[in-house]
């Protein structure tokens, strides 16, 4: 039951003279601060945070937790997410003192403990994508694409070659090209063949020797594998250019098929997704890539590597002709080390195991959905579907938008929306291995009841959260963005 | 142990209901050449025990701000978290969310990162602040693209040589495969000669980006810098310490249009490096060129007050390379803890850590400054961290520091070369951070280990 006291913003719960924190007295002499910097740099008064008592801040963050759906309440089949259980050993491991407390800056020698941890994580990287150059410091998938066009930037300079051109299919995620316009480079975008694959004909038409990568999803966005993957990759190499795998969809082929075997020179990782980060509210996460050994040397530094003669000594290298820096200090360790212990606890017959769960689950549910949300490709898919509330839309007026906000009231967080932009009403479902069949059968059950709903009652949900849906055009005309912009009109 | 809950019945019922007879028809999706032949070579699987077992071995290993005294600064510092910070955090119902794109099930969440942007907006003297990015460093970095995007100006970039050198590397990478010439000015006595940026600037700069206190403690002269960005039609970026403004003027008093923070200060353990929260806010005026998530206030349908995902025709779900940044996944659990942490400190707990840190790293200075062979490299005014050089060398101090428990550094000689810094110099300086988790004990303990 929602407290509506203590969901009030906290700007409207602080009362002037009440506080929370409070430090011990100063054990060194109290100079007076105006003694130790100048009084032209000096604040008036600091900044004017709200005032508040402990028992108020817990009982405000606790009750707005609860206006949460998340992965530990509900099912969240959110589609090219990856939403899976976040095992709760990774949170007690991961904020071990010798972890958790590490300064950055320390020197390899009295680290060595967690630099072992993060080699053995660049090892396993390696070994499950088949390219064994390895960097773990990009802080989300997002990033990793952009540190891997920097790499290859780098390597086509040293090659002396100035090429300028990123090509990705239609359904590429909207992080690809945006990467690829952050790097520099110039966008190309294919459009898919009716089944939902690369076309190798236009392919064929837009690679020449100004492309420097082709960035495909593999499995791609619509959940199918793509069979001319090996194909492809002859043609982008046989110009020149580099083979870029966006691997959010690892979870389908972990174990199963490599990335470095089928043709990628590149590819990043979702810890968050893949290895169960967890997603911590929009983030952080971790988006470590791995390259062929001939990219390795422009990698960002440091990495971790044995010491040459010492197979017992870890230290931290950059590359030698690394392209620098994507970001300050490591890596989202906490993250990697979350990412570790996953894989620590699965082994190799345990990563497939998940990943071929993973494709039965999403399979099974495709086949309860189909009479109603019927998918346009293919006949079975691998982790996930795109389903299309096409029909639906024309002969009810029922858009993919109502049944996802009507799912809410049924106990469920819907699936990815009105993405890839290649289907038309796109729901893109993502089960994940760790749901079961009885949950599976019960949010299909949920699914067909809400088509059977009236039209209206699917327009007006959710009915029974804690607000029903946002008004966004005038918010949008004139956003208020902070608590002090509320109080101004 | 794969955290699988479908039983072998219940697999068989799946199978048939989809219309296969085993798990492998689906994966003939996969050509049979292209699928491993033999399993993957990785270490054996662990029970939670054994896990346990070996989580702890490797961290024993380690030495950290646990079980030594942390004087380590650099761009991350070991402040107090009060304890709520980490309970709140660890509720599932927000670590275990995704990004609030259904914001009736997430209203949780969008109000924390609302009350986010409030108070960081708040601490930065600025309008309006994002839902954050990944970290001080690429946070720099896309608070000069943004510059670049405001200004229309894609000829300069003018860095001041006493930012973070990681941040400015960062910022290197990012402008390597574009047209914008990057141009960093010599901080030879600790802080910026104003007349050195007059000789760089020109109509071309979108901007001049300023670290203040910057990387060696000090303090620069950020509202004359300012002034003369916007005398040259460019804007004024800082990079500043959220906690400093405890005590120090805010970016936004100071003439900042875009202000970047590394927010791991802000209730966020140091992990070695991540994650970390990457802080950024600027003037009403470039909200609409701003890189990452927005959270705005809105009413629902039955007039309610409500908030959600405002202002994303920015972002690249809809805009595509047409995006102000390509960031998806930002760090929304660490702007969660800052949240938390800055509602549990109000301004007068903000006042206190930063009084407390600014007087224990002047007694920490001054005394070090007693011992023979110590001294400040820079002399000017500095808040809670400086370069001490050290005749002997860095390494030595580090290593004398280390025997009696204490973690000082890095040394300089560690971080990417910075202008101005020389070769001798660079050998014999570090820094010394000094957070209101400092004893008075402490303190003359490093002062006798370097003695
Ligand atoms: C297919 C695909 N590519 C890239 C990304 C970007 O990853 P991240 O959000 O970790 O930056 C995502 C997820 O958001 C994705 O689904």
């Amino acid at each position: 039951m929602r407290n509506r006291q203590a969901t009030q913003l906290l700007s409207e719960l602080s009362h002037g003279g009440r506080r929370a924190a409070v430090f011990p007295p100063s054990d060194v002499p109290e100079w007076p601060i105006e003694d130790l910097l100048p009084s032209e740099a000096l604040a008036a008064a600091p900044p004017a945070l709200p005032e508040l008592a402990e028992p108020d801040v817990v009982r405000h963050f606790v009750n707005l937790s609860t206006l949460n759906m998340s992965v530990d309440t509900h099912f969240y089949p959110l589609g090219s997410c990856t939403m899976k259980y976040n095992p709760k050993r990774h949170e007690r491991l991961s904020r071990l003192p010798g972890i958790v407390d590490v300064h950055p800056h320390q020197t390899a020698t009295n680290i060595q403990g967690l630099l072992e941890l993060l080699y053995e994580m660049q090892q396993m990287l390696a070994e499950i994508s088949g390219l064994p150059g390895v960097s773990l410091q990009p802080a989300a998938g997002a990033h990793g694409e952009l540190t891997a066009l920097y790499v290859a930037a780098a390597y086509f300079r040293a090659k002396g070659e100035h090429r300028t051109k990123v090509i990705f299919p239609a359904s590429a995620h909207g992080t690809n090209p945006a990467s690829a316009a952050m790097a520099g480079f110039e966008c190309v975008e294919l459009k898919e063949t009716a089944d939902g694959f690369v076309d190798l004909e236009q392919l064929k038409q837009h690679v020449d020797d100004q492309t420097a990568v082709f960035m495909i999803t593999n499995p791609n966005t619509l959940g199918l594998f793509e069979r001319d993957i090996p194909e492809i990759a002859r043609i982008v190499h046989a110009a020149g250019g580099l083979v870029y795998i966006d691997g959010a969809n690892m979870n389908a082929i972990m174990g199963i098929t490599r990335p470095g075997d089928f043709g990628g020179d590149m590819m990043h990782y979702n810890v968050h997704k893949t290895f169960t980060g967890p997603h911590g509210a929009g983030g952080p996460g971790s988006g470590p890539i791995c390259v062929r050994d001939f990219l390795a040397e422009y990698l960002p530094g440091p990495v971790i590597r044995v010491r040459p003669g010492d197979d017992r000594r870890f230290e931290l290298v950059t590359p030698a002709h690394s392209i620098g820096r994507v970001r300050s200090f490591f890596g989202n360790v906490g993250i990697l080390v979350r990412g570790y212990c996953y894989l620590r606890t699965l082994g190799a017959a345990g990563v497939r195991a998940a990943a071929e769960h993973a494709i039965l689950n999403a399979n099974y549910l495709k086949e309860l959905l189909s009479d109603v949300l019927p998918s346009a490709h293919g006949e079975h898919c691998l982790h996930e579907f795109v389903a299309s509330a096409e029909r639906l839309a024309k002969e009810r007026g029922i858009n993919a938008m109502d049944i996802a906000k009507r799912l809410l009231d049924y106990g469920f967080h819907p699936p990815t929306v009105y993405f890839p932009l290649v289907v038309p009403h796109a729901m893109m479902f993502e089960p994940t291995e760790t749901e079961s069949k009885a949950t599976l059968d019960a949010f299909s059950d949920a699914v067909h009841q809400i088509v059977q709903e009236e039209a209206e009652t699917l327009r007006s949900a959710p009915l029974t959260l804690s607000v029903s849906r946002p008004e966004e055009v005038n918010a949008t005309r004139k956003p208020v963005l902070t608590w002090t912009a509320c109080t101004k009109d | 142990m794969s955290y699988l809950f479908t039983t072998a019945d219940e697999q068989q019922q799946m199978l048939q209901r989809i219309g296969v007879d085993s798990l492998q028809t689906l994966l003939d999706q996969i050509p049979a050449e292209l699928q491993l032949k033999q399993p993957l070579d990785l270490p054996r699987a662990l029970t939670e025990l054994e896990l346990e077992q070996h989580l702890r071995e490797l961290s024993t290993r380690n030495a950290s701000a646990s079980s030594r005294a942390c004087f380590m600064g650099g761009g991350a510092y070991d402040h107090f978290i009060p304890s709520v910070v980490d309970e709140i955090t660890s509720r599932g119902e927000f670590y275990t969310a995704y990004t609030p794109y259904q914001a009736e099930a997430s209203q949780g969440t969008l109000q924390a990162f609302f009350e986010f942007q409030s108070m960081i907006a708040e601490l930065s003297g600025l309008d309006v602040a994002n839902a954050s990015l990944y970290d001080g460093g690429s946070g720099a970095a896309e608070a000069v693209l943004m510059a670049i995007r405001c200004t229309g100006r894609l000829g300069r970039v003018v860095v001041v040589g006493s930012t973070n050198p990681e941040y400015v590397h960062t910022l290197q990478t990012y402008l390597v495969n574009k047209s914008t010439e990057l141009v960093v000015v010599p901080t030879p006595d600790g802080t910026v000669n104003l007349a050195d940026l007059e000789a760089v600037i020109n109509d071309q700069t979108a901007c001049i980006l300023v670290q203040h206190p910057n990387f060696f403690g000090c303090l620069e002269d950020v509202a004359s810098i300012g002034k003369l960005a916007h005398q040259h039609g460019a804007l004024l970026v800082q990079s500043f310490d959220p906690l400093s403004v405890g005590l120090l003027k805010r970016p936004g008093e100071l003439g900042a249009d875009i202000a970047v923070a590394e927010g791991q200060s802000l209730g966020t353990p140091l992990q070695f490096g991540g994650p970390y929260l990457g802080i950024l806010t600027c003037r009403q005026q470039f909200v609409r060129k701003m890189p990452g998530r927005l959270i705005g206030q809105t009413v629902d349908r039955q007039g309610r007050r409500c908030f959600f995902l405002n202002l994303q025709a920015r972002e690249q779900h809809i805009r595509r390379e047409g995006a102000t940044s390509n960031i998806c996944t930002n760090q929304g659990l660490m702007a969660l803890r800052a949240t938390v942490y800055l509602s549990l400190l109000g301004p007068l707990g903000l006042k206190e850590v930063a009084e407390l840190s600014c007087r224990k790293a002047h007694y920490a200075a001054d005394r070090l400054c007693q011992v023979e062979g110590c001294e400040r490299m820079f002399a000017g005014p500095f808040f809670k961290e400086f370069v001490l050089k050290y005749s002997l060398g860095a390494d030595v101090a580090i290593r004398k520091a280390a025997a009696a428990g204490i973690d000082i550094g890095p040394a300089l000689s560690r971080l990417p070369a910075m202008e101005g810094v020389s070769e001798a110099d660079r050998d014999q300086c570090l820094l010394v951070a000094v957070t209101e988790s400092r004893t008075k004990a402490e303190i003359d303990r490093l002062v006798t280990a370097l003695s």
